[in-house]
């Protein structure tokens, strides 16, 4: 389903915490909305998914206009809208099952039937086995599992994401993320994902707003965002952004099994060298570089990272590594099994 | 003690129980919707789902002002609905109306808070999926707050308690009444004696299996 925002307006007093936001988002999508803390991200999803009413402008849900619908339109409206929070916010007085029937049970859904669904969900959530566990005993993934299950109960058109992975540790924030892109596409929903964080954007958003004292600074596909960014704020958001992560190593692929895979940090004035093309023109050896980037640490100091093979034997390969030291490159030998 | 006297002890206990059980039970049958209502009608950013503040404000007051009232005055200025309701104003039924009344806007607090206490957030979500006002009260609220609600009930029932002894001076029956025209009236301190060690008896049972229940209640959560 296609959301379109026409100036939409919302403020607390005299913070105007939303100030003329149009938006367009296309159906069967996952659309990033970015922006830093009180940015307006939390105010502007309250008012798409239907929780508040804006002080003006239109909300359109396909053709349908929706800001101005009366209270019964409203309850029909929202459960057909799924939402997920960064608390996660479930039930604690139900267990994941139960939590994942709440929204069947409100709509007159039958036993029987609430409990195939059900099933199906947590199956779906990878979850299949914990319907009866409390929701305290659940890690912080699982429990975003739930609710990603009890959101999507009602198989609804769109699923906003409000900081959803933003309590969660790295490789959890990575499989939920995995989990919710597999869901877009299963069920071809649109789902608007806020969020304060640049890797999130890049690894499963199709298109990306960013927002700035209610505004809307920068709109487009992701890759053209990361590009060519235009505004100062997308640009800050890409500077904070790690180019060598644990999640993107994985499924790279090693340029030989006979070559050795090493991880080179550079500090500092290392950086503007040529080492590795100097290298390969007094030893021979050639480095296939995989993945690199230059990040300021510490907001002054200027690491660079690159990972690399070295290809060659492993005397060569030693050689090579010394080199490197003396230049005063930091090498650690990357571990594969 | 004569088996006659045992008796009187035992037949007294039977209206002290009666008394607490029946004006708890109409006691929340009142103040649990004045509770719901309070809470729902307070500030948004205190979990209200239909902020009201003036309804709101009128209700604390009441409230407020029925809490405050010395309960031995508010029986004796309810006689008279006693005396409509049940035909007399005199003995264990007539007692119930007003320890119900005294206790109703005690129950309604206790729910109002029990129900601050729930995440807003839960509530936010329940709305989001599209619940209504009543579904989001009997559904999540009441259930999250479930083990502070058995507290409160297990500290209104220990209140009533407290007061029905005290609706013994004026006539109300129970326990209360026999300590008073046996132990005070007729010189009998061993009757006095053991009527206070019931009521004590009494107040430790429902204390112990209100802490109980609720702990129960949250190790299964
Ligand atoms: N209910 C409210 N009452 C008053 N002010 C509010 C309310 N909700 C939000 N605000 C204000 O509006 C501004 C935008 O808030 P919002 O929660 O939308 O930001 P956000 O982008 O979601 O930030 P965060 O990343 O911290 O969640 C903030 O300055 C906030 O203080
Ligand atoms: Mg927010």
């Amino acid at each position: 389903m296609q959301i379109r925002l026409k100036d939409l307006k919302k403020s607390y007093g005299s913070l105007h915490a939303v100030n003329g936001i149009s938006l367009s988002i296309p159906s069967n999508l996952i659309y990033g909305i970015i922006g830093k803390s009180g940015a307006g991200k939390s105010t502007l999803v309250r008012l798409i998914s239907l929780l508040e009413k804006p002080d003006a402008g239109e909300v359109h849900f396909d053709e349908v206009r929706v800001d101005n619908l009366t209270k019964e339109e409203l309850i029909r409206r929202r459960r057909r809208v799924g939402m997920i929070f960064q608390n996660f916010n479930l039930f604690s007085s139900r267990n994941a099952a139960q939590n994942v029937a709440y929204p069947l049970e409100i709509i007159g859904t039958p036993k029987a039937e609430i409990a195939a669904r059900v099933a199906e969900l947590l199956e779906l959530v990878g979850l299949a086995d914990r319907g009866k566990a409390p929701i305290s005993t659940l890690s912080g993934g699982q429990k975003q599992r739930v609710a990603i299950a009890r959101a999507l109960a009602c198989n609804p058109d769109i699923l906003f994401c409000d900081e959803a992975t933003s309590a969660l540790d790295p490789q959890t924030t990575h499989s939920i993320l995995s989990l919710l892109k597999e869901i877009q596409r299963k069920m071809g929903l649109t789902i608007v994902m806020i969020t304060h964080q640049m890797e999130v954007v890049r690894d499963v958003c199709d298109r990306v707003a960013v927002l700035d004292d209610g505004r809307v600074v920068e709109e487009g596909p992701v890759t053209d965002i990361f590009a060519k960014p235009k505004s100062d704020v997308t640009k800050e958001f890409l500077s904070h952004l790690v180019g060598t992560d644990a999640s993107s190593e994985e499924q790279m692929v090693q340029w030989s099994s006979k070559s050795g895979a090493y991880i080179l940090r550079f500090r500092g004035e290392t950086t503007d060298q040529p080492i590795l093309s100097q290298i390969t023109r007094e030893t021979g050896i050639d480095f296939n570089i995989r993945a690199g980037g230059v990040q300021k640490v510490g907001g002054e100091v200027e690491i660079g990272t690159l990972i690399v093979d070295i290809q060659g034997s492993e005397e060569e390969q030693e050689n090579v590594v010394a080199r490197l030291r003396e230049f005063g490159v930091h090498v650690e030998k990357e571990e594969r099994p | 003690m004569s088996a006659k006297i045992l008796l009187l002890i035992w037949n007294s206990t039977l209206q002290t129980l009666s008394m607490v059980f029946f004006s708890t039970l109409f006691s929340l049958v009142l103040g649990l919707p004045l509770g719901v209502l309070l809470f729902a009608t307070g500030e948004e950013e205190q979990g209200g789902i239909i902020p009201m503040p003036l309804l709101n404000s009128v209700l604390s007051r009441i409230v407020n002002v029925l809490r405050s009232f010395p309960f031995i005055i508010l029986m004796i200025l309810l006689f008279p609905l006693s005396r409509l309701l049940i035909g007399t104003s005199i003995g264990t039924t007539a007692t119930i109306v007003p320890l119900s009344i005294a206790a109703a806007p005690f129950v309604a607090r206790i729910i109002e808070t029990a129900l601050k206490e729930v995440d807003p957030g839960v509530v936010q979500a329940a709305r989001a999926m599209g619940s209504t006002n009543f579904q989001i009260v009997r559904k999540v609220l009441i259930p999250e707050a479930m083990p502070s609600l058995v507290s409160g009930v297990a500290l209104t029932i220990i209140n009533l308690i407290g007061y029905s002894a005290m609706a013994g001076a004026i006539g109300g029956g129970g326990l209360g009444d026999l300590a008073i025209r046996y132990g005070y009236q007729r010189f009998r301190g061993d009757i006095m004696l053991v009527a206070v060690i019931v009521i004590l008896v009494l107040v430790e049972i429902v204390q112990i299996a209100g802490n109980r229940l609720s702990a129960r209640l949250l190790a299964r959560r």
